[in-house]
């Protein structure tokens, strides 16, 4: 198997210790006694383990309806990869924010948005997030600091980059996480909002999920990256750190010190966060050619980061077998019921096409500014 | 004559003009080592190397400038698009740049790029990755704009925009990649600016572009299976240049048109093409000139409902018998 995370040196982050944790992911946290994880309690811990495997279990699911030909477009699924949204946005508090790109629905589920109306936009039903208007790219939960579900790569930087001024602007404790791939860093968007948020002192954190690669492409053949992707950072006075995305408790530990440093400095940080994705890029893509079966089995089977937890919490008598299935049973149980939520809601109406464009049209008769046509024949 | 899809005449330009001319390179996401994301481009890393044939990084301005400054010295950059909605975070190095140096530079420099790739709905996507920026390119002088609609016409209209002097962007459906017709082996082009009637008619004119040609045939033999009308479909094939004799032609023959697009209603290509046959066929038409376009929304993610959104053969004839009332 081979372990792309490192075959290249990798330089020593400004503001702490690479993670030694990489190199032996499957033994016991470093992180377990860290200021972000210690006070946490066994139900918490349980919880966490639970929001991993409702993720886990539901797009399992999604893969089946899928199948089905349900769900039509692209999927692009987050299996592999729970570590890194259940971690990250564990920490957050309740003037914290998070956007990220199409590889959404880990998010969406963590932020509490609920399986039935996520499983419902896939499938293009009224019932669905957005009404059946967005798909599985564009889940949007503003109730819940969910900005989205982008489907342009790098574009939601600097509107997660936005959202952080906006924070500072009203005197806001908070800050915005701003999730994208390790390909999105090459886009122009993400360099922009990079300086905007050095420049100007804004709350964001800007976390790449280096799942290593974007769609086929390895990340060593699409980016110049002497070291790490997140050491781009230092080009703009940012703090910057490596994270091992198999386990939980350093992805908590590290985001912490990172949101204590929007909310104390307003100072902007880069993550990398280490992960893997087992499926293809979506489910558009048969993932034969790019990367050895091997490789995918090797990251299942020895970082697998729902595995790493249960096993972390095992050892701790946090959890116990009996528990672990009965968790797990719960999430199918909720993923079959919202599969069949969706199956059974209406499509959106035709009228509703040309709703929800512009306010004013949707909110005729209040206060609006404007007149003439707006929607054309 | 051999058949053969859209998709493999799309890739039968590339290589016969990459045979042809050695400063023909591809780029663009995917082409080389994983063969296309939608297998154009498949084969041709094999056949003509890294040199030629080369994976960009997820940095369309980058690479779409690069390509504009490099087309400056005499390359010939065919660059893929994975879809034309991506263009948007390129539009400076599109517009502006490949636009508009030749006017800037009074004559001194040109730009010989081909920027191509799908540019449709109907997918099932949402509104990010269903974008039709035909009209909204061809609204800019310095640039041309083809929509192939059949693999005869993709095959020598992206051979003839491989070889023009100026920035030509060639709109693909990823719709129609899998359809087939008949293409010649031999060397031909189907020149820019050039409309092609694909159905002869008395009774009414439909001009289309892209597949909303293939829309209107289907709308056309339903017209004379079940109402007895005999309906000539022009295929525009190019927006800018645009063909307006072959259209004027058509209308003054069976005075009436409907224009049907793909593309959201305001400002779209039939928007021009219905200002073209007012202006100078006016008194040919027996009825006002009749408009079927997408629904006036971003695309939407329901599938049920974009089949709505997007012009279908049943909107197409419904129209049809409004113009020929
Ligand atoms: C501007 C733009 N270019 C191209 C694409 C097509 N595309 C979607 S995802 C993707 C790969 C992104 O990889 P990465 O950033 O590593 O994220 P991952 O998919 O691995 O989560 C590409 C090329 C897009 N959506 N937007
Ligand atoms: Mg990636």
């Amino acid at each position: 198997m081979s372990n792309r995370h490192l075959t290249t040196a990798v330089a020593k982050p400004t503001a702490l210790t690479h993670p030694e944790s990489l190199k032996n992911p499957a033994g016991p946290s470093a992180f377990a006694k860290d200021p972000a994880n210690a006070a946490l309690t066994k139900a918490d811990k349980v919880k966490l383990y639970t929001q991993m495997a409702r993720i886990r279990h539901f797009e399992q699911r999604c893969i089946r309806t899928y199948q089905q030909g349900k769900i039509g477009g692209f999927l692009h699924l987050y299996v592999g990869q729970e570590a890194v949204a259940v971690g990250t946005l564990s920490v957050l508090g309740k003037n914290d924010h998070l956007i990220t790109g199409y590889r959404d629905h880990g998010h969406a589920l963590m932020v509490g948005m609920d399986m039935n109306s996520c499983m419902a936009e896939l499938q293009g039903k009224a019932t669905g997030c957005s009404k059946g208007k967005g798909g599985s790219m564009h889940y949007f939960a503003p109730d819940k600091n969910y900005w989205g579900g982008h489907g342009i790569v790098g574009g939601q930087a600097p509107l997660g980059t936005g959202i952080a001024y906006a924070l500072k602007q009203k005197g806001l404790k908070g800050c915005c996480l701003v999730y994208m791939g390790d390909g999105a860093v090459n886009q122009g968007a993400v360099h922009e909002a990079y300086n905007l948020a050095a420049l100007w002192d804004l709350p964001v954190i800007f976390i790449i999920e280096n799942n290593g690669y974007s769609m086929g492409t390895s990340q060593e053949r699409s980016t110049a990256h002497p070291g790490s992707l997140a050491k781009r950072a230092e080009g703009y006075g940012m703090d910057w750190d490596l994270v091992n995305g198999h386990d939980l408790y350093e992805v908590r530990a590290k985001t912490a010190i990172a949101v204590k440093r929007a909310h104390e400095k307003n100072r902007p940080t880069v993550l990398e966060i280490f992960t893997y994705r087992y499926f293809g890029h979506s489910m558009a893509d048969p993932d034969k050619t790019y990367r050895d079966k091997e490789e995918i089995k090797g990251y299942r089977e020895e970082k697998d980061p729902i595995k790493l937890w249960e096993k972390e919490l095992l050892n701790e008598g946090v959890l116990t077998d009996a528990l672990v299935a009965s968790i797990n049973e719960a999430a199918m149980e909720e993923a079959n019921k919202a599969a069949d939520f969706a199956d059974a809601s209406p499509y959106p109406t035709v009228e509703s096409i040309t709703q929800d464009i512009y306010w004013e049209e949707d909110n005729r008769g209040k206060d609006t500014t404007s007149r003439g046509t707006i929607i054309f024949e | 004559m051999p058949i053969i899809s859209y998709r493999e005449a799309i890739r039968a330009a590339m290589r016969e003009e990459m045979k042809r001319d050695e400063n023909v390179v591809i780029m663009g996401e995917e082409v080389a080592q994983f063969n296309g994301a939608y297998k154009v481009t498949e084969g041709l890393l094999k056949e003509f190397g890294p040199k030629r044939v080369i994976d960009t990084p997820i940095s369309e301005a980058g690479f779409i400038g690069l390509g504009v400054g490099a087309s400056m010295l005499g390359i010939r950059p065919v660059m893929e698009l994975m879809f034309w909605s991506f263009s948007y975070v390129a539009f400076d190095q599109i517009v502006n740049n490949a636009g508009n140096i030749r006017y800037m530079s009074g004559g001194l420099i040109n730009c010989p790029i081909v920027i191509r790739g799908p540019a449709n709905g109907g997918t099932n996507v949402g509104a990010t990755h269903s974008h039709t920026p035909e009209a909204m390119l061809a609204a800019h002088p310095g640039i041309k704009v083809v929509c192939p609609a059949t693999p005869y016409d993709a095959k020598g209209l992206l051979k003839a925009a491989i070889r023009d002097n100026d920035p030509v962007y060639v709109m693909e459906n990823t719709i129609l990649y899998n359809d087939k017709g008949e293409v010649p082996d031999e060397d031909y082009i189907v020149p820019i600016g050039v409309a092609d009637v694909k159905r002869v008619g008395t009774d009414l004119t439909i001009v289309a572009h892209g597949r909303a040609v293939i829309t209107s045939l289907k709308a056309a033999e339903i017209l004379e299976a079940e109402h007895g009308v005999s309906v000539e479909v022009v295929d525009l094939r190019s927006i800018r240049p645009l063909d307006e004799e072959t259209i004027l032609a058509s209308v003054r023959k069976t005075h009436r048109a409907l224009l049907v697009e793909e593309n959201k209603p305001f400002c779209g290509v039939d928007a021009q093409v219905a200002y073209i046959i007012q202006s100078k066929a006016f008194d040919e038409l027996d009825a006002p000139i009749g408009r079927v376009s997408s629904i006036d929304a971003p695309q939407i993610y329901s599938k049920p409902l974009e089949d709505v959104q997007i012009p279908s053969p049943a909107r197409v004839v419904e129209a049809a018998l409004k113009v020929l009332a």
